[in-house]
């Protein structure tokens, strides 16, 4: 069909072409390339307006810059359309699904970024005077009193800046407390499944980590952590829900155990957002736990952070409870700022200032938003969701531990076995599907592990779809059609990167052509 | 002077009392591509089932316990530049270290060439 | 509640293709005696419109720097963000992506942590960076642990003139290990000596600089000096735009450098989030903390980015990695990434020298006034000056005249009476000419 300007209305019909053949100029239709901002300058361009400096005597003291530094001069336009092309090569939840189990990737609300920027709250300075910033204190010691009721625990570390930080705060304080009794204990139990953040924070902490089987179901091996109790064991470390998607079952008994031998119970709450409102922590024995707020409470993953992770505490470990922190009296609120008078026995400090405020501010939005009936509504909604897909590839995929899972689904790689295909093949063939994939490999319990987490922001239908692709590949795998997934993807910005080459020989920075000729050897040389 | 082997896939060359240590051709192909290995420093002295090195793949990153105490002597610098010798030549070009032996009796409850054969065909089943 | 899809229809359908009868079903593995039966002791669900409407009184409760003369630094500086940085970090596929584990569908916060790595490298003059910290402080702390494993050696040397944040934060982390510091008295006047404490022991010496004061040194020397000890220099910046006008530390002999990137690009936000710089040079590179971002090629021969070195990582080796740390500060880093763009070489050096030439003349103003003195030879944008009254009295009165001028240093030296009277006021491009008199002035009357 021509329109009456002579032009196609309608595409003809052709031969399919090659969709691998390149075009000139590396683009392929909306998938824009965009060479590095330092290939891009030009001299003397500018993107930002300022005022022209005040002549004065320089007060440096002679520490004059004398050479470049060697950054690229642009315009803001072309900032701009730089980092939009960019961009459009990330996956986002905004975009589709993320099933990235153990990361809680779920719906990031617009609001949180709006009050976030207010004014008055995203640009206070931290070393106004406190009665400048009471609104600020005041959200603070309203997101603690959230995080506190949520968890059933009656103290709450603020200042932790993510998961792992947080870990290193529950831990710390744990030793903090065994040296105020005298004691020196010198082993942190973890199970095997753990996070690799939980014996790296041990370790750091100065202690011996002794790790502990799994049981058949997927659950510490009570046996094995009975033979490793002793009076030299600091604590435990572990995660509940665990990273195999499943509630410690005897988990009252675990806390009951190591308090018995005069150790403390930290607990891992990467997972917590299976159990909002369904169970407290506090109830369970927990002496200390992390609270991502980045995966529960929603404030944005950001492509790697920033994150909070504030640590609630029992009664045993909060006069350990690292500076700063708010207090609330008769002239409104303060902060205490040094280890002294409330703070005489506090581990120290873990931070700048005083913790991460603009993931507060994000959180407490989200949980004002959803109340104590939408925080249950989370648990309840994400539990279903994982249970849905667990039901939906059961007949497909093999789930190491039989019976209901939390908010995440395990499956192991046993339908894969003799195809030809692994775990991470069958992860880039999702890619092309429009999905992110799974955690993959993790836990290192369960062979080729494949991890999926709906989180409770997901449809039903998204659910369908989902498990209507994977059932679809699954099928092509065990089919024969390796040769598919061993080419995946071939639909993202990128096919399947050389890990081992940038491994060997890393290429971590820009360097300059002319550099390159004439220092290649100064660099070299150093490495 | 021939090959002995440990239950953790590291071999060892006795000359004299110099034992000169790598890892198998067994243990290089299930570690896959190996882009990095530390290597210990020279004059060390080194127990016997120490971290001697640590050979990296992208993805993993496995210790080398030492089978002999002893003095370190001499390190395979080259690895640094070309750890890919690792996975080409795991028993000769990509050996780690040379140790100035202690105590010979070390190597006593080492597996020769053909028990280690036997006991890596046991690992395959 | 409208961040959840489900129809009450929908659910009791899933339930029935999951076989069981009940919500409560799934929750069974939880201990019966602590299940929580009614909801939680918290109000109920709101509109955007009602939580919007908290958050503004929250807001109204604070006196926005911006709307008053503001001269508060001490490690945080309030500079300009362009609109354009703001509203990158906003984008959907920026703001709502995971960590880049799978780099085909990644690339865009990969290029852009390549693209931070390299601006970090060339503003410290290093050879390279990571992929951030959490902030500068905890930056500091990882530095220190690092040259305890570079050189193998157990004790650091601090300054007394680091901001005392990173000392304290430095000492909590070292703590429970196997190192310890050497701390140095503050030295507010007088030249600081390293010489009688580097020795053969000594893994780092760690300096700020500028440094808490304000005041800037040429660390050359001082660098030679640990480097004939076999020990590292560590050089702590929290002040980023400073090194658009002075000597970078990797041409005065830094070994490592630890930053505070939040001047470019990021929000003041109270204090957090904030962005960690570590640089330092290529042969350390293994013995890093945090991610690292490589280039390499994809298997069509394409240029491409993809995390690396993460052996490292506490992911793969666990207690044996070189940190805990997993999260970084990504999206502030993508901040400090695009504001460093769109200045460039010539904006990054024009702010500097806007940043000097207003710290200048305010200075010059303020040691006009009777009684106050400027205890600093040199600086950058901040500088320390002695009252002739408690500082902490002077500010909350100017405070009460709505003037924010600058932070008591006994805030975060407390106890000392040598601290009492000394103020640290910063002048950034954000203060302009009638800011300054008003300071002036009202700091007059105050006296």
């Amino acid at each position: 069909m021509l329109n009456n300007k002579g032009r196609p209305t309608q595409p003809t019909t052709q031969s399919e072409p090659d969709v691998s053949i390149d075009t000139f100029t590396g683009n392929k239709g909306l998938e824009l390339e965009s060479p590095l901002i330092f290939e891009q300058g030009v001299p003397g361009r500018v993107g930002v307006d300022m005022a022209d400096p005040e002549p004065v005597k320089s007060r440096l003291g002679g520490l004059e810059r004398k050479g470049p530094i060697g950054l690229p001069d642009l315009s803001e336009p072309q900032v701009l359309r730089h980092f939009v092309r960019l961009s459009r090569q990330n996956y986002a939840i905004d975009a589709g699904f993320y099933p990235l189990g153990s990361c809680t990737m779920k719906h990031n609300p617009r609001i949180n970024e709006k009050v976030a920027r207010l004014a008055g709250l995203g640009d206070l300075h931290p070393m106004q005077p406190t009665s400048t910033v009471q609104g600020a204190l005041e959200l603070i010691n309203s997101l603690a009193h959230w995080l506190k009721t949520i968890t059933g625990m009656p103290a709450v570390a603020m200042s932790p800046a993510a998961g792992a930080h947080g870990e290193l705060c529950g831990v710390m304080a744990i030793r903090a407390a065994h040296e105020a009794k005298g004691e020196s204990r010198t082993r942190i139990l973890v199970p095997e499944s753990a996070h690799g953040t939980n014996p790296a924070t041990a370790a750091l902490c100065g202690y011996k980590v002794d790790s502990v089987p799994a049981r058949k179901d997927g659950r510490m091996d009570m046996d094995a952590f009975a033979e490793k109790l002793g009076p030299d064991v600091a604590g435990v470390m572990l995660t509940n829900p665990n990273t195999c998607g499943l509630f410690e079952t005897d988990v009252k008994k675990i806390a009951d155990m190591v308090h018995e031998v005069g150790g403390y119970f930290y607990c891992d709450g990467a997972n917590l957002n299976a159990i909002l409102g369904r169970v407290r922590p506090g109830d369970l024995g927990v002496d200390a736990m992390h609270i991502n707020l980045h995966k529960t409470f929603s404030t944005p993953h950001g492509g790697g952070g920033p994150g909070a992770g504030p640590v609630v505490l029992s009664d045993a470990l909060a006069p350990f409870a690292p500076i700063p922190f708010v207090t609330h009296g008769e002239n409104g609120f303060d902060l205490v700022e040094q280890k002294s008078g409330a703070a005489a026995q506090s581990f120290g400090r873990m931070k700048g200032y005083h913790g991460q405020m603009g993931m507060f501010i994000r959180a407490l939005a989200y949980m004002q938003s959803h109340g104590a009936d939408g925080l249950r509504q989370i648990a309840e909604d994400a539990v279903l969701n994982a249970n849905y897909i667990r039901v939906g590839l059961q007949d497909k995929l093999n789930s190491p531990f039989s019976g209901i899972c939390m908010h995440e689904a395990l499956f192991d790689d046993s339908t894969l076995k003799g195809t030809g295909v692994t775990t991470l093949d069958l992860a880039k063939a999702m890619i092309d599907e429009g999905y992110h994939p799974m955690t993959m490999y993790f836990p290192l319990v369960v062979h080729g592990a494949m991890l999926i987490e709906p989180t409770e922001s997901e449809s039903r239908q998204t659910l369908d779809q989902f498990i209507g692709a994977m059932r679809h590949l699954l099928d092509k795998a065990t089919a024969g059609e390796t040769e598919y997934f061993l080419s995946a993807p071939l639909f993202a910005p990128r096919r399947r990167l050389d890990e081992t080459g940038a491994a060997r020989n890393p290429v971590l920075r820009w360097v300059s052509p002319e550099a390159t000729d004439n220092e290649d050897a100064s660099l070299s040389a150093a490495s | 002077m021939s090959y002995k082997f440990t239950e953790d896939h590291e071999w060892v060359l006795l000359e004299g009392d110099v034992a000169t240590i790598g890892i198998s051709d067994y243990a290089q192909g299930q570690l896959g591509d190996v882009v990095y290995v530390e290597v210990p420093t020279v004059g060390d002295e080194i127990a016997k089932g120490d971290e001697l090195a640590v050979v990296e793949s992208v993805k993993a990153a496995s210790e080398v316990y030492s089978p002999v105490s002893g003095e370190i002597i001499d390190v395979n610098t080259e690895l640094e530049g070309a750890p890919t010798m690792v996975n080409e030549d795991a028993m000769e070009g990509g050996w780690f270290a040379k140790i100035r032996v202690t105590n010979s009796a070390d190597l006593d409850d080492l597996m020769d060439e053909a028990t280690y054969k036997t006991f890596v065909e046991g690992l395959d089943e | 509640m409208r961040y959840m899809p489900h129809t009450p229809n929908e659910r009791e359908e899933m339930l029935a293709k999951i076989g069981i009868g009940s919500i409560d079903d799934l929750f069974t593995d939880i201990p019966e005696e602590a299940r929580l039966g009614g909801l939680l002791d918290l109000p109920l669900h709101e509109s955007e419109m009602v939580v919007e409407k908290n958050f503004r009184k929250l807001a109204a409760k604070n006196l926005s720097p911006y709307s008053v003369p503001c001269f508060l630094g001490a490690g945080a500086y309030q500079h300009h963000v362009p609109s354009v940085a703001d509203h990158i970090i906003q984008r959907s596929e920026f703001l709502t992506s995971y960590t880049p584990y799978q780099p085909e569908i990644s690339q865009g916060t990969l290029q852009a942590l390549f693209e931070f790595q390299t601006q970090v490298a060339l503003i410290t003059g290093m050879e390279v960076a990571n992929a951030s910290m959490y902030d500068g402080a905890t930056s500091c702390a990882e530095a220190v642990l690092m040259a305890c494993r570079v050189t193998r050696r157990k004790k650091a040397v601090i300054s007394g003139n680091l901001h005392p944040h990173y000392r304290d934060v430095t000492h909590t982390t070292l703590q429970f290990t196997e190192f310890e510091t050497i701390d140095l008295p503050p030295a507010v006047t007088v030249e600081e000596r390293f010489d009688d404490y580097i020795n053969s022991d000594i893994a780092c010496v760690v300096v700020q600089n500028p440094d808490f004061f304000g005041r800037l040194d040429d660390l050359t020397a001082l660098a030679d000096k640990c480097h004939d000890a076999g020990a590292l220099l560590v050089v702590v910046v929290n002040e980023v735009v400073s090194l658009g006008a002075v000597k970078s530390p990797g041409e005065m002999g830094a070994d490592i450098v630890a930053g505070e990137g939040q001047s470019i690009g990021v929000p003041l936000s109270f204090g957090g989030p904030y962005v960690g710089l570590l640089a330092t040079r290529q042969k350390f590179v293994r013995q890093m903390p945090g991610r690292l971002c490589g280039q390499t090629v994809d298997q069509n021969g394409k240029r491409g980015f993809v995390l690396t070195l993460s052996t490292r990582e506490q992911h793969i080796r666990r207690e044996k990695a070189t940190s805990n740390i997993c999260t970084n500060a990504g999206l502030c880093s993508l901040a400090f990434t695009i504001h460093m763009s769109l200045l460039g070489e010539s904006g990054l050096t024009k702010l500097a020298s806007l940043n000097h030439s207003q710290a200048v003349i305010l200075a010059e103003k303020l040691e006009e006034l009777e009684g106050v003195e400027l205890l600093n030879t040199s600086f950058f944008n901040e500088f320390t000056i002695r009252l002739p009254m408690n500082a902490t009295t002077a500010i909350e009165k100017l405070g009460e005249k709505g003037i924010l001028g600058g932070v008591p240093v006994s805030r975060l030296i407390p106890d000392d009476p040598d601290m009492a009277n000394l103020l640290l006021v910063a002048a950034t491009e954000t203060c302009t000419t009638s800011d300054m008199d008003e300071f002036v002035a009202a700091l007059k009357e105050v006296l």
